[in-house]
C-alpha cells in the first residue's frame, strides 16, 4: 500500500433508507505530501460523507481508505492519531476556555502536562487568540472560533489536516485570514484536504482542485489547468439598480450566445450586496453592446463585469449547474 | 517535512488519562452543583423523616423498621440515591447535550483510539463521582437524625464488591440514558424514569418489607435501585434483612454489563455512520 497522506479507491457510501441514499459513488483520489488539496461542490455533493469516511467517522459500503498506507477502516485508532480535523460546526467544548480546548485536546493525544501546556500558549499566540485565552467558547466571535478550531486540529502535529467547510458563515476578511493561517501550515509542511463550495477559496487556496458532484470526482487538475482544459467563454456580471425582473430576464435570454445562469450572488467578493444577473457567453466579442442594448429599456445599468474563465464557469461546463444550486 | 513520518499512537491509557483530566476540570468548575444535586435530595428526606415526623409525633416506617428504627433503614438507602443519581446525572445531562445540539463529543470522538474509549471513560468517571457522592452523604445522613442510627460493619469482600458494582451501574444507567434520550426530554425522563426509579427502589423499606403486596415485591426486582439501596443495607446496616448478598453482587454487574452492551452500541450509533 502507498503511504501518500491520503489514498480513495472506489470509495462508496449509500446510507440506508427507502430509497437509499449514495452519497459518495465511487470516489478515486490520491492526495500528495504537502499540498493543499480542495474539494470543490455545491451542497449535497458528497464532500462531508467523503471527510467523514476518511475521519473514520463514516464507514464506507465499499472500496478502501488509507492514510500514510494505515487502512482507515481496519484501524481507526491509528489513523485519527495522524488527523487534525475540523468540522463544518462549531464543536468547540463549552465548558472548557479557549486554553483549556487546546490543553485538553494535547492531553487527549498523550502529551504530558508540560508539553500540552507549551503548545497550547504557542498556538494561542500563534491563532492571535491569546488576549481570550481564558474567555468561554460562546463568548467568541465566529471568526476566532475557527481559529481555535483550526488550532486545535493541528495541536497535536498531525501529519494530515481536514477541513470541512471552513469557511461557511465567515465573513470576507476572517476568510482571507483563515486562507492565510492554511497556507502558513501547508508551509510548516502539513498536507491539507479542504472542502469548499466557494471557487474563490479553491482558487486562491488549493494546489490541486478536485471537482465532485453527486458523489462523484469528476476531473481533479491544478486550478489553472481546469481553468484552460474545461473553462468555457466568460462568465459576464450585468449589475443592476434593483433585482432583474422577467422582462429583463426574457430580454438577456434573447440576446445570441448568451445563457442566464443565475441572480448574481447576494454578497459580492468584498462583502456588498448587489442586484443583477450571472450570464455566461461564448466571448464577449459582439455580445456586450447588444446586451447593453437589451437590457437598457428595461431596466438600468449599474456595471457590467467580464469575468475570464473561473473555476465556477468549469463547473459549470462540467456540470450545467451553478455551484451555489 | 514532507515525508515525515505519522506520528505513533499513544494507546490507550494516556487518552483515558487526558479524557478523565477534561472530566475532572469540568467538575471542579461546577463543584457547587456538584454538591447541591448530590446532597439535596437525601438531606431533605432525611430531615423530614428522622428530625421533622419524630419531634412532631408521626410515626413512619415503624412497621417495616423493626428494632433498628426508621432512620436505620432509611440510611443506606439515601446513600444508594446519592451514588445512583450522581452516577446518572453526571454523564446523562451532558452526554444528551455533546451528542445532540453542540456536537462537543466530536473532538474527543476524534482522540487515537476506539470511540469505546471515550464511552467507557464516561462510565468509569461517574462511578468514580457516585462513590464520592456516596461519601459526602453518608455522614450528613448519620448527623440529621433525630433517632439513633445503628450502623454495623457488613463483610468488607461484599463491601469492596457492593460499592463499585453499584456505582459502575449508576454510570452504565447514565450512559445508556445520554444516548438515549435527547436534549429536550431530560425533563420527561426525570418525570419516567428518575421518579419510578426512586419511589420503587426499596430506598424508605427493605425489600423483605414488601411480602405484604406479593405483586409489588415481584415487580420492582427489574429497577436497578433495589440491589444498590438492599446492597448498601447488607454493607452499613447488616442486623436490617437484605435479599442475598449474592444475588445482590450478581444483579449489580450483570446489568451493568447488559446496560454498558446497550449504551456502547447507542453511542457508536450516535458517532459514527
Amino acid at each position: 500500500m502507498s503511504d501518500l497522506p491520503l489514498s480513495l479507491r472506489h470509495v462508496v457510501k449509500r446510507f440506508p433508507g427507502t430509497p437509499p441514499v449514495t452519497a459518495v459513488a465511487g470516489i478515486d483520489l490520491d492526495v500528495t505530501h504537502g499540498e493543499i488539496l480542495g474539494l470543490l461542490g455545491p451542497n449535497g455533493a458528497g464532500k462531508s460523507t467523503t471527510i467523514g469516511i476518511i475521519t473514520t467517522r463514516v464507514r464506507p459500503t465499499e472500496g478502501a481508505v488509507a492514510v500514510f498506507g494505515v487502512d482507515a477502516v481496519a484501524d481507526p485508532a491509528t489513523v485519527k492519531g495522524t488527523l487534525g480535523v475540523v468540522q463544518q460546526a462549531n464543536t468547540l467544548d463549552r465548558r472548557l476556555t479557549l486554553w483549556e480546548n487546546l490543553y485538553y485536546h494535547c492531553r487527549y493525544f498523550g502529551l504530558g502536562r508540560g508539553a500540552a501546556r507549551r503548545r497550547s500558549d504557542e498556538l494561542l499566540d500563534r491563532f492571535r487568540l491569546a488576549d481570550r485565552r481564558d474567555a468561554m467558547p460562546p463568548q467568541i466571535s465566529g471568526g476566532m472560533a475557527q481559529r481555535l478550531q483550526i488550532a486545535r486540529a493541528v495541536a497535536h502535529d498531525p501529519a494530515l489536516l481536514l477541513l470541512d467547510e471552513p469557511t461557511a458563515g465567515l465573513d470576507p476578511q476572517s476568510r482571507i485570514a483563515l486562507w492565510e493561517l492554511v497556507t502558513e501550515l501547508r508551509a510548516d509542511g502539513m498536507t491539507v484536504l479542504v472542502s469548499t463550495h466557494y471557487m474563490e477559496e479553491a482558487d486562491a487556496l488549493c494546489d490541486r482542485v478536485a471537482i465532485i458532484d453527486h458523489g462523484r470526482i469528476l476531473v481533479v487538475d491544478t486550478p489553472d489547468a481546469l481553468k484552460r482544459d474545461h473553462g468555457d467563454g466568460v462568465v459576464i456580471d450585468v449589475g443592476l439598480t434593483a433585482p432583474a425582473d422577467a422582462a429583463v430576464r426574457a430580454a438577456v435570454a434573447d440576446v445570441p450566445g448568451v445563457r442566464v445562469v443565475d441572480d448574481l450572488p447576494a454578497t459580492g467578493h468584498d462583502g456588498t450586496t448587489q442586484a443583477g444577473l450571472r450570464l455566461s457567453a461564448a466571448s464577449t466579442e459582439g455580445t456586450v453592446g447588444t446586451l447593453v442594448a437589451a437590457v437598457t429599456p428595461h431596466a438600468t445599468l449599474r456595471d457590467l463585469r467580464v469575468h475570464e474563465t473561473t473555476l465556477e464557469s468549469v463547473f459549470i461546463a462540467l456540470t450545467g449547474r451553478d455551484l451555489r444550486e | 517535512m514532507s515525508d515525515r513520518p505519522a506520528p505513533t499512537t499513544p494507546g490507550v491509557l494516556p487518552v483515558l488519562h487526558g479524557l478523565a483530566l477534561r472530566d475532572l476540570r469540568v467538575l471542579r468548575r461546577d463543584w457547587a452543583e456538584f454538591l447541591t444535586r448530590t446532597l439535596m435530595q437525601p438531606l431533605l428526606f432525611i430531615f423530614v423523616f428522622a428530625f421533622v415526623f419524630p419531634r412532631i409525633g408521626q410515626t413512619v416506617g415503624a412497621g417495616v423498621a423493626g428494632d433498628a428504627g426508621f432512620a436505620t433503614v432509611l440510611v443506606p438507602g439515601l446513600v444508594a440515591i446519592a451514588v445512583l443519581f450522581q452516577g446518572i446525572t453526571a454523564i446523562a445531562l451532558p452526554l444528551s447535550t455533546e451528542l445532540g445540539d453542540t456536537r462537543e463529543i466530536e473532538d474527543r470522538v476524534m482522540a487515537p483510539v476506539h470511540v469505546n474509549v471515550v464511552a467507557v471513560e464516561k462510565v468509569l468517571f461517574a462511578a468514580t463521582q457516585a462513590i464520592v457522592a456516596g461519601l459526602v452523604v453518608l455522614p450528613i445522613l448519620l448527623l440529621v437524625p433525630d433517632t439513633p442510627v445503628r450502623l454495623g460493619a457488613g463483610d468488607p469482600l461484599l463491601a469492596l464488591l457492593v460499592i463499585p458494582g453499584a456505582a459502575l451501574l449508576s454510570g452504565a444507567i447514565g450512559l445508556a440514558l445520554g444516548v438515549t434520550v435527547a436534549p429536550r426530554q431530560i425533563g420527561l425522563m426525570f418525570s419516567v424514569v428518575i421518579l419510578p426509579l426512586t419511589f420503587l427502589g426499596a430506598v424508605y423499606y427493605p425489600w423483605a418489607a414488601l411480602d405484604a403486596i406479593p405483586w409489588l415485591r415481584t415487580l420492582v426486582l427489574v429497577n436497578p435501585l433495589v440491589y444498590v439501596s438492599e446492597g448498601l443495607r447488607a454493607v452499613l446496616t447488616p442486623d436490617v434483612p437484605t435479599m442475598s448478598p449474592w444475588v445482590i453482587v450478581t444483579v449489580l454487574y450483570g446489568y451493568t454489563g447488559v446496560l454498558l452492551a446497550y449504551a456502547l452500541r447507542g453511542f457508536a450509533r450516535r458517532t459514527l455512520s
